[in-house]
C-alpha cells in the first residue's frame, strides 16, 4: 500500500465524515436532553439548499454558512416547539420535518437559481482547502488531516470542547441529567423544557452546518438528493456512538471510509456496478446496528438517555 | 439546649388544589414549628402528597397561601422553594441512576462556576455526611447503593442546600425497622438544630413513635391537627378514616393441604445480569398465603417473575402441581393455572387507554365462550364482563369506560376479578393494596382470604409488614435473594423479621 | 398571569373532527404565504390545483388513479404503527413488489398460461415485500435492532435495486435511451375500469376490509391493539410479542408489495424510474392523518393523492415546482401534530395570588 494511496484514502474519509461528524453530534446532543430528532436528513438538506443558494447569490460561503445555520436553527426549533409545548408524538413529528425539509429543498432546488431557475450545475463560492502550514507536512498525517477546509478545522477544535462541556461542566450534568430523568432534574430545578429547546436547536445548528458542508465544502454544488440519506445515517451513528461525542468520531470514520471506498473502487474501473457500490454505505448501515444492539443486549450497558422520546409533564398524574 | 426558633417555620392557609376531576385539597391549613416534627396522616388518596407537592413548588395551588418565616410567598418551581430553604424527599426517588451520590447532589445547584469540581464536592458532601450520620460515599453509583441508602442521599441532597423544612414522603416504607429506627435519629438530630419536619403517612406507629405534632386529612380536607402526646392510635385511626376500624381481619384457621407451588433452588439473574435469586427454595400448599417479607428491590420482583413466566431462571425448578413450569412463556403458566396480579396496576396488569371490557377479557380470550376459532365474539364478551363486575363490584358506569378513570381501587378489582376468574389454584399478588385506600384495601384482602378458604396457594408479596402478618400463613423473609428463613405468621416477632429482613439472622429451619 | 395545558379526562370529541379541519385550513395559510414568496398567486395555484385534481371527471380518475398505491401501502403502514412497529419501509417494500411482479411480468409469462400471470404477479409482489418487511421484524423481534432505521436503509437499498435494473440486465433492448424495462405483455397488465383506474382499487378496498376485519372482529386484531397500547401488559398477559411483530409486518410488507405490482402493472406497464416517487413516505402521512384507522386511510389517502397531482397541475400550468406539495404535506402534518394536543388538553390561565387573598385568608 503505497503512502499516496493511504493519504487519499484518509483524505477522502476525512472529507466525507466531516458533515456526517456534524449531523451525529447535533442529533447526540439533541437526544442527551431526551427529544428524538429523526428530521436530520431534511434539516441537513435544508442546511445544504440555503447555503448554496445564499452563498451563489451573495457570493460570500461564509453567509451561506451563517444562512444554513439560522435554517437550521428554525427548523429544529419547530420540531422542539411540536414536541416539548405541544407534547407531540416525537417519531411523526421527526418525519414530518424530514418531508417539509426535503420538499422545502427541492423547491428551493429548483427555483433559487438565477433568474427563478434550477440550481443543479451551477458554481458557486466555496470553502477551499487550505493547508496548514508546518502541520501539513507532517508523513501521512500532515497532507490528509490538515489539508482540508476552515468547517474540518473548526470542528477539530469543537470536538474536545463538546466532549469536555458534556462531562465536565455543570450545563454538561444538567443537560444528561434531563436526558436520563426529567422529574429528577426538575425537582431539583433545572428548567427541563428550556433545556431540551436549547439543545435541540443547538442540534439544529450543527445540523445545519453539516448540509452547508456538503454544499459547500465536500460536493460543492448543488444536486437533488444532496445529502442522500446520510441524516438518517448519522441517527445511526448516534447509536452506535453509545451518545458519546467521541466515539462518534469512529463512527463518522468508518462511514467516510465506505465513501472513499466506493469512490476508489470506481475510478480503478471496478467491475461491480454502480448501483451496488452506493448500496455499501446503507448495508453497512445495517450491520453496525445489528452488531450493536446485540452485543449491547448481551452486556446489558445503559444505553440511551433514559427518557429518550418520553413528554415531560409536571403537574401530571 | 440552645436556643432555638420555635415560631411557625411554614403557615399553609386556606389551600386548595384541583385536578381534573377531583378536589385533592380543599381548604387546607397547616402550620409547622421549627424544632418539632410534623407528622401529615391520612389514607391514601387523602390529599397528603399534593399537600406538600404544593408546599415543596411542584404544584401550583388553585387557592390560598404559604407564609415562610412571616413572609408570604410563591412558588413556581422547586427551585423556588429550595431557595426558601423547603425540600423534599419523594416516594419515588428522584435520584438519576447513572450519575454517582455527588453529582445528584450538586444536580441544579448553581454554586460557583460553571466546572465540576469533584474534589471540593467530595469534602462538602463528606462532611455533611459525617455530621448527620448519613454514611454514604460520594463516589458511588446510585445504581449501586440500596433503597435505604439512596433514601439517604435525597436527604442529603436537601442538606446541601441548607434547608430547614424537610418534607418526607412516606420514609419507612421501603426500609426495615431496624432501619426506621436509624432515620428517627437523624431526624431528631435535625430538629435539635432547630429544622422542623414533615413526614407524610398512613401508619399509626410510626404518627406515635416519632411525632410532636399531628394533622389527619380526610377527602382532601383537615379533620384534626393534635399534639401527639395528647391522642391515641384508636383515635387517629377513627379521625382518619370516619369510622371505627378493626385492626384484626377475620381469618379462618390454617387448614393447608398438599403441595401446589414449589420452588428448588432456583437462581435468576436481573435486567443488569446480577444475581437476583441466589438458591430459592420454597413450597406454598393448597388453601395457604406465603408472605414475602423484605425491603424492595431483593429479589420480589424477579421471584414473581420466574414464577409466572416473565424471567428465565439459570438454575433450579419451578413446580406447579407436580408440572414443571420451569422457564416457561407467560402463557404456559397460565396455562398451568398461575395467575398474577402485578405490582404495577397501571403499567403491566391493566391497559388504561382500552375499555374494562377488554381488560376483563385479557386472559379469556383465546378460548370459547370468548372466542370462535380467529374470531372473537363480542357479545360474549360483553356477557363476561358483566358477570364479572356484578361478582366483584366494581364500580365503573358501563364496561366500555377506559380503565384509567376508575378509582384506583376499582382498578385493582379489575384486575382481581380477571386474574381470579381464570386462576387455575395459584395466585401470585404483589402489592395488591398499595396506593388504595381503606375501604378498598379491606375489600381486597377480604377477596385474597375468600381465595384462600376455597383452597388457591398464594404468594402474597407485600412491604407492609403489618399487612403480611394479618394475612399470611406463614412469612417468608427475602433479604438480597435469599430466603432468611420461615416463620409462622400467628408466632411471628417484628424485631426479628426486622433482623432478617436485614439480613442480619436466619432462621435455620427445614425446607417447608 | 401564565398559560398552562392541563390534561383532560377524556378526549375532546369536537377537538378530534375540528383540529385536523382547522390544522388543514392554517397549512393552506401557510401554503398561501410560501407560494406568495416566491411569487405564485395562492389563488390561482389554489384552484389549479383543485380543479386539477377534482374538477373533471379525467382529473378525478387521475387522483383515483395515485390513490391507489397510497392506499395499499397506507393500510400496510397503519397496521404496523397500530403494534408501534414504526415501518418506514413501505417505500422499499413497494419496490420489491414491483421488482417481483416484473420479474414474472417479464421472464415467466411466455411459459405461462395467460389466466395465470396476473395471479403470479399478484402473489409474487405480495411475497417480496413481505419478504423484505420480514427482515427489519426478525432484527427488531429477537435482537432488537431499531426498526426505524433497518426499514428504512432496506428503502435505500431496494430503489437501488430496481434502478440498477431497469438501468442494466432488464433493460428494454429497444428502448432508444429511455430507461426503463421493455412493455409488460399484455396478460400481465391489470385491466382498467374507468379512464386510468385499475383494478388496483378493488384490490385497496378489500385490503381496507380484511383489516377492519382483524382489527375489531379477531384474536390477532386484539393482540395487535394490546401491544400498541401497553406492550408490557400484553407480555404478561401471555401474547408474544415476536411472534406479532412477525405477522404483522408480513401483512404490511405485503400490502406495499401488491402497491408496487399495481403500479407497475397497472400504471406503468413495465418497470422504470417513476416506481418509486416516495408513495412509501406519503404513506406515513396517510396513515397518521386517518388515525390508523383502515376505512379512514382510503379517504385520507384519496385527500393526499389530490394534493400530490394538484401538485402536479401545478407544475404544468404554473411552472411551478411540484414539490410545493411536498411542502403543503409537511405543512399538514405539522399543523395538526401542533393541534392534536388541544384534543388531550385544555388550556388554563393560572393568577397570581395577591393581595387580596391575604385579606380574604381570614376567616
Amino acid at each position: 500500500m503505497t503512502e499516496a494511496f493511504l493519504i487519499s484514502i484518509l483524505t477522502i474519509t476525512i472529507r466525507a465524515g466531516v458533515s456526517l461528524l456534524y449531523a451525529t453530534l447535533g442529533e447526540i446532543y439533541t437526544e442527551r436532553s431526551g427529544v428524538l430528532n429523526l428530521g436530520v436528513e431534511g434539516v441537513m438538506m435544508m442546511g445544504a439548499a440555503t447555503a448554496f443558494a445564499v452563498a451563489y447569490h451573495s457570493g460570500s460561503a461564509w453567509l451561506g454558512l451563517a444562512a444554513a445555520i439560522i435554517a437550521g436553527v428554525a427548523l429544529a426549533g419547530v420540531h422542539a416547539f411540536l414536541s416539548i409545548t405541544m407534547r407531540a408524538d416525537q417519531v411523526v413529528s421527526g418525519l414530518a420535518l424530514t418531508i417539509f425539509g426535503t420538499g422545502l429543498a427541492s423547491f428551493m432546488g429548483q427555483r433559487l437559481g438565477p433568474g427563478g431557475q434550477t440550481m443543479v450545475g451551477l458554481q458557486g463560492p466555496v470553502f477551499a482547502r487550505t493547508p496548514i502550514p508546518i502541520l501539513s507536512k507532517l508523513p501521512i498525517l500532515g497532507p490528509s488531516f490538515f489539508n482540508q477546509d476552515i468547517l474540518t478545522y473548526m470542528l477539530y477544535i469543537l470536538l474536545p470542547i463538546m466532549w469536555f462541556y458534556l462531562y465536565g461542566t455543570k450545563a454538561g450534568l444538567h443537560l444528561r441529567a434531563v436526558g436520563e430523568n426529567p422529574q429528577a432534574a426538575d425537582a431539583m430545578g433545572v428548567n427541563v423544557a428550556l433545556t431540551r429547546y436549547v439543545y435541540t436547536m443547538l442540534g439544529g445548528l450543527l445540523m445545519g452546518v453539516a448540509g452547508a458542508h456538503l454544499s459547500l465544502g465536500y460536493l460543492q454544488g448543488w444536486a437533488q438528493n444532496i445529502t442522500g440519506g446520510r441524516g438518517w445515517i448519522a441517527i445511526a451513528l448516534v447509536i452506535f456512538a453509545m451518545w458519546d461525542p467521541l466515539r462518534a468520531v469512529i463512527g463518522a470514520m468508518l462511514f467516510g471510509g465506505i465513501n472513499a471506498l466506493q469512490f476508489r473502487m470506481q475510478a480503478a474501473g471496478t467491475t461491480i456496478p454502480a448501483p451496488f457500490l452506493n448500496m455499501m454505505p446503507y448495508i453497512f448501515t445495517i450491520l453496525v446496528l445489528v452488531v450493536i444492539t446485540w452485543w449491547e443486549a448481551v452486556r446489558r450497558r445503559i444505553g440511551a438517555p433514559a427518557a429518550l422520546g418520553i413528554p415531560f409533564a409536571r403537574e401530571e398524574k | 439546649m440552645s436556643q432555638i426558633d420555635t415560631s411557625p417555620a411554614v403557615i399553609m392557609r386556606g389551600i386548595t388544589k384541583r385536578f381534573p376531576g377531583v378536589v385533592a385539597n380543599h381548604r387546607v391549613d397547616l402550620e409547622v414549628r421549627g424544632g418539632h416534627i410534623h407528622a401529615l396522616l391520612g389514607e391514601n388518596g387523602a390529599g397528603k402528597s399534593t399537600l406538600m407537592n404544593v408546599l415543596a413548588g411542584l404544584y401550583q395551588p388553585d387557592e390560598g397561601q404559604i407564609i415562610i418565616r412571616g413572609r408570604l410567598v410563591q412558588f413556581h418551581s422547586p427551585r423556588d422553594a429550595i431557595e426558601y430553604g423547603i425540600g423534599m424527599v419523594h416516594q419515588n426517588f428522584m435520584l438519576v441512576e447513572s450519575f454517582t451520590v455527588a453529582e445528584n447532589v450538586i444536580l441544579g445547584y448553581g454554586g460557583d462556576g460553571m466546572l465540576v469540581d469533584r474534589s471540593a464536592i467530595h469534602c462538602q458532601v463528606q462532611a455533611l455526611s459525617e455530621r448527620y450520620r448519613l454514611d454514604v460515599d460520594p463516589n458511588a453509583f446510585i445504581w449501586q447503593l440500596s433503597v435505604g441508602e439512596q433514601q439517604r442521599v435525597e436527604i442529603l441532597k436537601l442538606l446541601y442546600r441548607g434547608a430547614d423544612v424537610l418534607i418526607l414522603d412516606e420514609p419507612t416504607a421501603v426500609l426495615t425497622p431496624q432501619e426506621s429506627d436509624e432515620l428517627a435519629e437523624i431526624l431528631r438530630q435535625m430538629t435539635d438544630e432547630g429544622k422542623a419536619i414533615i413526614f407524610i403517612t398512613h401508619k399509626l406507629d410510626e404518627v406515635m413513635a416519632f411525632s410532636d405534632q399531628v394533622t389527619v386529612l380526610r377527602g382532601g380536607e383537615v379533620i384534626a391537627t393534635l399534639p401527639t402526646a395528647e391522642t391515641t392510635k384508636e383515635e387517629l385511626a377513627r379521625l382518619m378514616v370516619g369510622r371505627e376500624v378493626l385492626f384484626r381481619i377475620e381469618k379462618e384457621p390454617y387448614e393447608a393441604g398438599p403441595a401446589v407451588l414449589e420452588l428448588e433452588a432456583v437462581s435468576a439473574q436481573n435486567d443488569k445480569g446480577l444475581p437476583a435469586l441466589k438458591g430459592i427454595s420454597l413450597q406454598i400448599r393448597r388453601g395457604e398465603i406465603l408472605g414475602i417479607a423484605g425491603v424492595a428491590g431483593n429479589g420480589q420482583r424477579e421471584l414473581a417473575e420466574v414464577i409466572t413466566g416473565l424471567r428465565p431462571v439459570t438454575n433450579g425448578a419451578i413446580r406447579v402441581g407436580g408440572r414443571e413450569i420451569t422457564n416457561c412463556s407467560p402463557k404456559e403458566a397460565i396455562d398451568a393455572g398461575v395467575s398474577h396480579v402485578p405490582g404495577d396496576r397501571l403499567g403491566v396488569g391493566l391497559i388504561p387507554n382500552l375499555p374494562v371490557v377488554d381488560n376483563l377479557a385479557m386472559k379469556a380470550y383465546r378460548r370459547p365462550p370468548l372466542a370462535v376459532g380467529p374470531l372473537l365474539d363480542g357479545t360474549a364478551m360483553g356477557t363476561f364482563a358483566r358477570r364479572l363486575v356484578e361478582a366483584f363490584k366494581i364500580a365503573t358506569p358501563s364496561i366500555q369506560t377506559k380503565a384509567r378513570l376508575l378509582s384506583g381501587g376499582n382498578q385493582q378489582k379489575v384486575v382481581l376479578a380477571r386474574e381470579i376468574d381464570s386462576s387455575g389454584g395459584v395466585l401470585v399478588a404483589v402489592h395488591p393494596t398499595r396506593g388504595l385506600d381503606v375501604g378498598a384495601t379491606e375489600s381486597v384482602r377480604r377477596t385474597l382470604l375468600e381465595q384462600r378458604r376455597q383452597g388457591a396457594a398464594i404468594l402474597l408479596i407485600s412491604e407492609d409488614l403489618d399487612e403480611l402478618m394479618q394475612m399470611s400463613d406463614r412469612i417468608a423473609v427475602i433479604f438480597e435473594g435469599e430466603i432468611m428463613g420461615f416463620v409462622d405468621a400467628d408466632r411471628a416477632d417484628k424485631d426479628e423479621i426486622g433482623l432478617m429482613m436485614a439480613g442480619e439472622r436466619r432462621v435455620a429451619s427445614e425446607i417447608s | 398571569m401564565r398559560l398552562v395545558f392541563e390534561k383532560r379526562l377524556t378526549q375532546s370529541r369536537w377537538a378530534a373532527l375540528l383540529v385536523p379541519l382547522g390544522s388543514f385550513l392554517l397549512a393552506l395559510l401557510f401554503g398561501s404565504i410560501f407560494l406568495a414568496a416566491f411569487g405564485v398567486d395562492p389563488l390561482q395555484a389554489y384552484r389549479v390545483m383543485v380543479v386539477g385534481s377534482l374538477g373533471s371527471q379525467y382529473a378525478f380518475t387521475e387522483t383515483l388513479v395515485k390513490a391507489i398505491p397510497l392506499m395499499l401501502t397506507g393500510l400496510g403502514v397503519s397496521i404496523a404503527f397500530r403494534m408501534l412497529f414504526w415501518n418506514i419501509g413501505a417505500e422499499g417494500q413497494l419496490a420489491m413488489g414491483g421488482i417481483a411482479a416484473s420479474m414474472v411480468a417479464l421472464f415467466w409469462s411466455q411459459s405461462l398460461p395467460d389466466a395465470l400471470t396476473l395471479p403470479l404477479m399478484i402473489l409474487a409482489a405480495v411475497l417480496a415485500g413481505a419478504v423484505w418487511g420480514l427482515i427489519p421484524a426478525l432484527l427488531k423481534a429477537y435482537i432488537g435492532v431499531n426498526e426505524i432505521l433497518t426499514t428504512l436503509m432496506m428503502n435505500y437499498i431496494a430503489v437501488l435495486g430496481v434502478e440498477y435494473l431497469y438501468l442494466g440486465p432488464w433493460r428494454d433492448p429497444e428502448g432508444r435511451g429511455f430507461p426503463g424495462t421493455a412493455a409488460f405483455p399484455p396478460e400481465a397488465i391489470l385491466p382498467r375500469i374507468v379512464g386510468r383506474v385499475h383494478l388496483g382499487i378493488l384490490f385497496a378496498v378489500i385490503a381496507a376490509a380484511l383489516l377492519w376485519l382483524i382489527l375489531s372482529r379477531m384474536k390477532w386484531g386484539y393482540e395487535i391493539r394490546v401491544i400498541g397500547e401497553n406492550p408490557e401488559a400484553a407480555r404478561y398477559t401471555g401474547v408474544s410479542i415476536a411472534r406479532n411483530i412477525l405477522l404483522v409486518m408480513l401483512l404490511s410488507g405485503g400490502l406495499a408489495g401488491l402497491a408496487g405490482m399495481s403500479e407497475v402493472a397497472g400504471i406503468a406497464r413495465r418497470l422504470y424510474q417513476g416506481l418509486t416517487v416516495g408513495y412509501g413516505y406519503t404513506a406515513i402521512i396517510v396513515a397518521w392523518l386517518a388515525n390508523l384507522n383502515p376505512w379512514g386511510v382510503l379517504f385520507s389517502a384519496f385527500f393526499m393523492a389530490a394534493l400530490l397531482v394538484g401538485g402536479d397541475q401545478i407544475q404544468i400550468a404554473l411552472q411551478t415546482p411540484a414539490a410545493v406539495a411536498l411542502v403543503l404535506q409537511g405543512a399538514i402534518l405539522f399543523f395538526v401534530l401542533g393541534g392534536w394536543i388541544f384534543v388531550n388538553y385544555r388550556i388554563r390561565i393560572i393568577r397570581p395570588l395577591g393581595e387580596s387573598a391575604l385579606e380574604a385568608g381570614d376567616d
